[in-house]
């Protein structure tokens, strides 16, 4: 199997000579999940928080439905919003099909559920420590989101990173609300279909990888925060 | 200044989960100022009395007064609490303080070193809070508590994992704030520390309160059989 | 942080501004075209010539035609005649402009298990398939390829549906994609030829049937009806077809090539 060897080789080469185009692609990705991610998170850990805080009627049903949501598949996802924004749909008026904002809207709505059921989570643990200390104190409900969001950040680091993660390996959402066009809605996952289907495996594997690669540094960069934060004892 | 939350009546006040009386029909007047100790059995009720006196949770029976006043959620902005175990938000010791002040819009500066001052933990301020040691961390839950400048304090077994240091340094702040008209109400298992103390325990059983005595007089004669036996060793739930 | 989210959403919204600015289009086309690299080829030419950016979205013909009747797109090129027409009876285009063709050819494995390399009748060819019930790997995906192909069974006098998932295969994908299935179950399968000249994994698949006038593969150019779809940018989008259908884009077209092999052949009347 010397493909490896070939798409490892075309990766490197890829990434030494900065290929023109792969930048383009990989900065479109990283702007597009960034945004959706960014977006997802105020929502997302807002509400996430609310949930963990908060009893009321039917609280475990709304938990049981983001937590479904969770599952929900990209292609689903991405037909869903086709049906909205295309111009015969509810709000085809905004001409959002095919752009980046309609691959923004598609990974807003996959990954906000896990920012909300993670945050939850996370939240409901801190929750358990500082409830009796908020009560007495008689913290207002804004400042106690607050505070729970503040100090909990960084477990919440790892929400956010599911998130990410999520939303930068997606590609059943964004190639039918992006359409895969070169030089505008072309991201790395749409990349990497479109070179499959010309049979270029190793160019399409060698994406993969330099994904892959994204993915980890994103990843250790958080590790390696969070580690810190762990040794001041702020986590 | 008189103390406006006195006295403290409960009248009648039960608590009542899956069928079990917890607080069973409690009668309790606290009248004067100064230092009053609760003591009691494992099971007796001393900290559900303390969070239903603190707002804490509502009694399921029975009313409770504060100055004649009824009960209120309000109430709970004159008095603070400290529990068994230290809650310290995930902040530096500083931000700690600063976080109850900054909540109720009363930020000063002067305060908060004020209250680290007095708990000996100035040279602590910028410290994560979750670095202290044990006694360090209750003295700062103390200045926190204070910072708001109570009228009334209650403590859940404040010192019950301290080494007879932070003990004594926490003993001494006590007994200067009480002297400072802040009512203080305690629970405390340390007969050493009702000792130096109280100027009145609170004896409870069951759920109920068996007697209201003067310190010295507590430890000299007691007057319920249940104290007694208490006191001995002998008595269990 | 919360500037620098702030910042990014900005970015991205900004972003979106600009890829809409008045002189692009969408053209809603075939992945066999978008495949076979075309696009690339003359869309920096159409750019230079026009002012206008292209924008191609690449789908099977059913689901092209279907996003142009959304509205989704300004300008159709796809590849079933039939279908074409009647998007044009429907009103959804005034007129239809033959722009190029190729053909489409029957490829399969080395060993050539229904042994009909060098035949010439596709429809003998798929009735040797059928008969030694070699395995055939079909787009099943509602394309132009695909209904093509269903033609051609057709023809063969084969209800090859009664085989699915037996030995006849539907991918419900792309052509690349259905390429990949073939070439991976060491099946046959019906592609245009553009998209096998430009496929970069073959293995040892090599074309087994082709010249059968009934592979002709033409390909057609609408511009989507301004009445239907008043979003349509009409001025545009006819710019693009005429550059198509001009004798330059005509020569361009047929300039196109892959190791010295034409892919598509100009046909503009």
């Amino acid at each position: 199997m010397n493909i490896y060897l070939d798409s490892l080789t075309t990766a490197l080469q890829l990434i030494i000579t900065a290929d023109a185009v792969l930048l383009e692609i990989i900065s479109l990705s990283l702007r597009v999940s960034l945004s959706a991610l960014a977006l997802s998170c105020i929502f997302g850990i807002t509400l996430g928080t609310m949930l963990a805080i908060r009893s009321f009627r039917g609280r475990g049903v709304i938990i049981s439905i983001v937590n479904a949501m969770m599952g929900l598949p990209p292609v689903v996802v991405g037909l869903i919003v086709y049906l909205h924004l295309s111009r015969s749909g509810p709000l085809g008026w905004m001409g959002l099909l095919y752009t980046p904002s309609a691959m923004i809207i598609a990974q807003i709505i996959l990954i906000t559920p896990i920012i909300i059921a993670l945050t939850c989570q996370m939240i409901e643990d801190l929750h358990e420590d500082y409830r009796d200390l908020f009560a007495s104190l008689s913290v207002s409900r804004l400042s106690a989101i607050k505070a729970y969001i503040i100090d909990a950040r960084y477990s919440l680091l790892t929400v956010i990173l599911a998130g990410f993660g999520r939303a930068i390996s997606e590609v059943g959402a964004v190639i039918i609300v992006g359409g895969n066009i070169d030089h505008l809605t072309r991201v790395m996952t749409t990349t990497i279909a479109l070179e499959t289907s010309k049979g270029e495996l190793a160019l399409a594997l060698a994406l993969g990888a330099i994904l892959l690669a994204m993915a980890m540094a994103v990843n250790l960069a958080a590790t390696w925060l969070k580690h810190l934060a762990k040794r001041r004892a702020y986590a | 200044m008189p103390n406006s939350l006195l006295p403290i009546t409960a009248h009648q006040v039960s608590i009542i989960r899956k069928g079990r009386r917890l607080l069973n029909s409690l009668d309790l007047t606290i009248t004067n100022p100064g230092i009053t100790m609760i003591m009691g059995p494992n099971g007796a009720g001393k900290s559900l009395l303390l969070r239903c006196l603190h707002g804490l949770i509502s009694s399921d029976e029975g009313e409770i007064h504060f100055g004649q006043k009824p009960m209120e959620a309000k109430i709970r902005y004159r008095q603070s609490m400290v529990f068994q175990s230290p809650t310290l938000l995930r902040r530096s010791v500083y931000a700690n303080l600063a976080f109850v002040l900054k909540d109720r819009r009363m930020f000063d500066p002067a305060k908060i070193d004020h209250a680290l001052n007095m708990v000996g933990l100035t040279h602590l301020a910028t410290q994560s809070a979750r670095l202290l040691s044990g006694g360090e961390k209750q003295r700062l839950v103390l200045a926190r508590a204070l910072l708001t400048d109570p009228d009334m304090l209650f403590l859940d077994e404040a010192t019950s994992n301290l080494d007879p240091a932070s003990t004594k340094i926490i003993e001494d702040i006590l007994r200067k704030v009480s002297q400072a008209s802040t009512k203080i109400i305690a629970i405390t298992h340390d007969l050493g520390q009702a000792k130096r103390l109280a100027d009145t325990i609170v004896f409870m059983h069951q759920g109920r309160v068996c007697e209201q005595t003067p310190s010295d007089a507590f430890f000299d004669q007691p007057i319920s059989k249940e104290a007694r036996a208490f006191l001995k060793g002998d008595l269990l739930l | 942080m919360l500037r620098l989210f702030v910042h990014y959403v900005l970015a991205g919204i900004m972003m979106t501004g600009a890829a809409m600015a008045d002189s692009s289009i969408i053209v809603q086309s075939t992945t066999s075209t978008k495949n076979s690299g075309l696009y690339d080829y003359i869309l920096p030419m159409v750019k230079a010539d026009t002012g206008i950016t292209v924008n191609v979205v690449a789908v099977g013909t059913g689901a092209a035609i279907r996003n142009a009747m959304n509205c989704d797109g300004d300008v159709l090129l796809v590849h079933s005649r039939k279908r074409e027409d009647q998007f044009v009876a429907d009103g959804y285009a005034k007129q239809r402009f033959d722009v190029m063709y190729n053909d489409f050819v029957i490829v399969g494995p080395a060993s050539d298990p229904a042994n009909i390399k060098g035949k010439q009748n596709a429809a003998e060819a798929l009735t040797a398939i059928a008969n030694t019930q070699s395995l055939f790997a079909s787009r099943g995906d509602d394309s132009g390829t695909h209904s093509k192909e269903k033609s051609l069974w057709a023809a063969a006098g084969i209800d090859q549906a009664a085989a699915s998932g037996q030995w006849y295969r539907e991918t419900g994908s792309g052509m690349g994609a259905t390429i990949n299935a073939a070439v991976g179950m060491g099946g046959y399968t019906l592609t245009d030829r553009a998209t096998w000249i430009n496929f970069g994994n073959k293995a040892d698949f090599d074309i087994v049937v082709e010249g059968d006038e009934r592979l002709f593969n033409p390909y057609g150019v609408m511009l989507i009806s301004s009445e239907k779809c008043p979003n349509v940018k009409a001025a545009e989008g006819q710019a693009f077809i005429d550059w198509l259908i001009s004798d330059k884009g005509q020569a361009a077209i047929a300039s196109y090539q892959i190791a010295g092999k034409p892919l598509f052949f100009p046909s503009a009347k």
